[in-house]
């Protein structure tokens, strides 16, 4: 095992903290600029303005992702086979 | 002036004198043909329409058009990156194959009629399986010719579309289309299984990554966007496209994510780029139609670095499952700095080309007042950054340490790289050169504060979902069924039954004819062998009891009369 002052800074264990502090630092600075500006609704004709809602890319972003997961981790229960599947 | 050599041709007749080189000279070539048919495709005025009488049919081979010049550029441009990626670490056959393959795709975008279309579109199929033997090994034998049955399929769909189009309209010319009537459909179709459409979407990730690691950055290139191109000019505002499209948008998503294999990743991210210029053709409208030639453009250029970062890292470690990988940032910076923006770009990240190309297609879809589709899009360009913008690096340079330590890969790979790298981020801060070349004008203006944020914030919480769900993506040394399934693995189960059964059945027969004649012979035998009745020698004594009898017989019924 190597010692943990031996790896490289982002592979330590007491650097993941950070990492996380940084990561979500940065998410809250890309909702910043939500205090100041408007945006314009797409399809304001068809009554839909969710899309210039505050922070709508923000969770509309997060949650399709997590969706999008899930789906693969369901779907892949029935598609994945060994890798030497096809090998004869 | 009309001019009538197709400059795609350049490449092809030119590839066929690179065996016969060594050295400077053959490096030379390598560089200067790209950049000559490059010449050539600029020099061709405009509308120029060069006409060949062949058999009954006026062919045009030499059909300048903006849309078709542009992918030209494009792909020359390919062909120069890629040679020089390639050279020194590949066989020349590879080189030749991937010249060949590279000046067919030009011809292809200079057709302004089928059969001429066609021919280049066969020319394509015999150089990029050429490209997949050049690596040699077995596996890459065995994928080629599941690839080149494919192609062929697709090749005899179109040429019957095209032929039933030729007769029912009377005319060969390659314009736009409706997939109304039969020809339509067929030359549809035929155009589809190139741009890796469902059902036929796994050959792909199926044929792609077995080839050599500058074989994949060529084949990445060249089949499917010239698939884009005739489906761009031939089927604009079809709206099954559209469908199609967001189909393949997902697909690739999703079985990227649950792929082991760095570049079999990338070659269903390829899938799902192609979805959004397909989804663009079916919108239809100005707008769309320049997003999707755009986004092509833009496509060929970020890919071809991702897969030459995962080709580096190929040729350096010789492993290519993330589960193999990890942590090479460490001692290969460059190859890692270069596939980072590789990946910011085909994420369409601020700055860099996919942020100004992509997002033509879904203004053309929230302009023309598509909800569904617009949300799907978005929640799809969130989707990329998850299966290629940060699985890719991030499973190959960073996750856990590998403990590898690979240098860099040559100064040849390294500088094709940073070129691609270059040109991603030079289209990304400055849009104009490239929107002057889109087939209409361009009135778009990517750089408002509100795409700014929203695009930042969409990707940055992609990513947010990325680490939050990471347990989830755990890699295991898994492949993903596809519909591949049915003929590497259904027709090959039926094939064998079939054999067997088949088999059962001769002998069966075999033996029933067998006894038969046996049972034949025997019975000759007995009657007609040494001692059968019929070849007996017959006493004297018997006959002249036969003979009384017969005198007796005819005494008596002569007596009787």
């Amino acid at each position: 095992m190597i010692n943990d002052q031996d790896k490289h800074w982002l592979y330590r264990s007491t650097s993941l903290p950070k990492l996380w502090v940084i990561q979500v630092f940065i998410l809250v600075i890309a909702l910043v600029p939500e205090f100041f500006l408007h945006h314009h609704p797409n399809f304001q004709d068809q009554g839909i303005l969710i899309d210039a809602s505050v922070g709508f890319t923000a969770w509309y972003g997060f949650l399709s992702c997590a969706a999008m997961v899930v789906t693969a981790k369901i779907l892949g229960i029935f598609l994945k086979r060994k890798d030497s599947y096809y090998d004869e | 002036m009309e001019f009538n050599f197709p400059p795609g041709l350049i490449l092809v007749l030119g590839a066929m004198a690179l065996p016969f080189l060594k050295g400077k000279i053959l490096q030379a070539l390598i560089v200067l043909l790209p950049v000559v048919t490059l010449a050539l495709v600029w020099w061709i005025p405009n509308d120029n329409t060069a006409v060949i009488s062949f058999l009954d049919y006026q062919l045009s081979p030499v059909n300048s058009t903006p849309t078709g010049r542009l992918f030209a550029t494009i792909f020359c441009i390919m062909a120069f990156a890629g040679g020089i990626y390639a050279m020194g670490q590949v066989k020349i056959l590879e080189l030749v194959a991937a010249y060949v393959y590279a000046g067919s795709a030009i011809g292809v975008t200079f057709c302004g009629d089928l059969i001429s279309l066609f021919i280049f579109w066969e020319m394509m199929a015999i150089g990029s399986t050429m490209v997949l033997w050049a690596e040699g090994s077995q596996s890459a034998y065995r994928a080629s010719f599941r690839y080149l049955i494919i192609h062929l399929l697709g090749g005899m769909v179109l040429m019957a579309g095209i032929i039933l189009h030729v007769h029912t309209t009377g005319s060969t010319e390659f314009s736009a289309m409706q997939p109304d009537n039969i020809a339509s459909i067929l030359v549809l179709a035929g155009f589809l299984v190139n741009a890796g459409a469902p059902p036929l979407s796994a050959w792909i990730a199926d044929a792609y990554p077995e080839a050599s690691p500058s074989g994949m950055v060529f084949l990445s290139a060249f089949t499917t966007k010239t698939a884009v191109y005739a489906l761009l000019v031939g089927f604009p505002g079809a709206t099954i496209l559209i469908y199609i499209g967001l189909y393949m948008v997902f697909y690739g998503i999703i079985y990227a994510l649950l792929e082991n294999d760095m570049r079999r990743i990338l070659a269903y991210s390829i899938v799902n780029q192609v979805g959004f210029m397909v989804c663009a053709i079916g919108i239809g409208t100005e707008l769309a139609l320049n997003g999707a030639a755009a986004h092509a453009f833009a496509h060929i250029i970020y890919k071809a670095l991702l897969l030459m970062s995962a080709g580096s890292v190929l040729m350096m470690t010789g492993k290519r499952k993330c589960t193999d990988l990890g942590g090479l940032f460490q001692s290969m910076p460059q190859t890692a700095i270069n596939g980072i923006i590789g990946a910011l770009a085909i994420s369409a990240f601020p700055f860099t080309s996919g942020f100004v190309t992509k997002s033509l297609e879904t203004a053309a879809a929230a302009s023309q007042g598509m909800v569904l589709v617009w949300f799907l899009l978005i929640a799809a360009s969130a989707g990329v950054f998850l299966h290629a913008g940060i699985k890719f690096p991030w499973f190959v340079f960073f996750q856990k340490d590998s403990g590898q330590r690979p240098p860099d890969p040559p100064r040849n790979m390294r500088f094709s790289m940073w070129g691609f790298s270059f040109l991603c981020i030079a289209i990304g801060l400055f849009p104009g050169p490239l929107y002057r070349l889109l087939p209409y004008p361009v009135e778009y203006q990517p750089y408002t504060a509100s795409h700014l944020v929203t695009q930042f914030q969409l990707l940055l919480f992609a990513g947010f979902a990325f680490f939050v769900m990471l347990p989830l993506m755990k890699r295991t040394l898994t492949i993903s069924l596809d519909f591949d399934w049915f003929y590497r693995r259904f027709l090959y189960i039926v094939a064998r039954e079939f054999t067997i059964k088949t088999s059962d059945a001769r002998t069966r027969i075999e033996d029933t004819i067998h006894q038969h004649a046996a049972r034949f012979i025997k019975r000759l035998y007995r009657h007609h062998g040494p001692h059968g009745i019929l070849a007996r020698t017959w006493p004297s004594g018997g006959m002249v009891l036969w003979v009384a009898i017969m005198l007796a017989g005819i005494l008596l019924t002569s007596a009787l009369l």
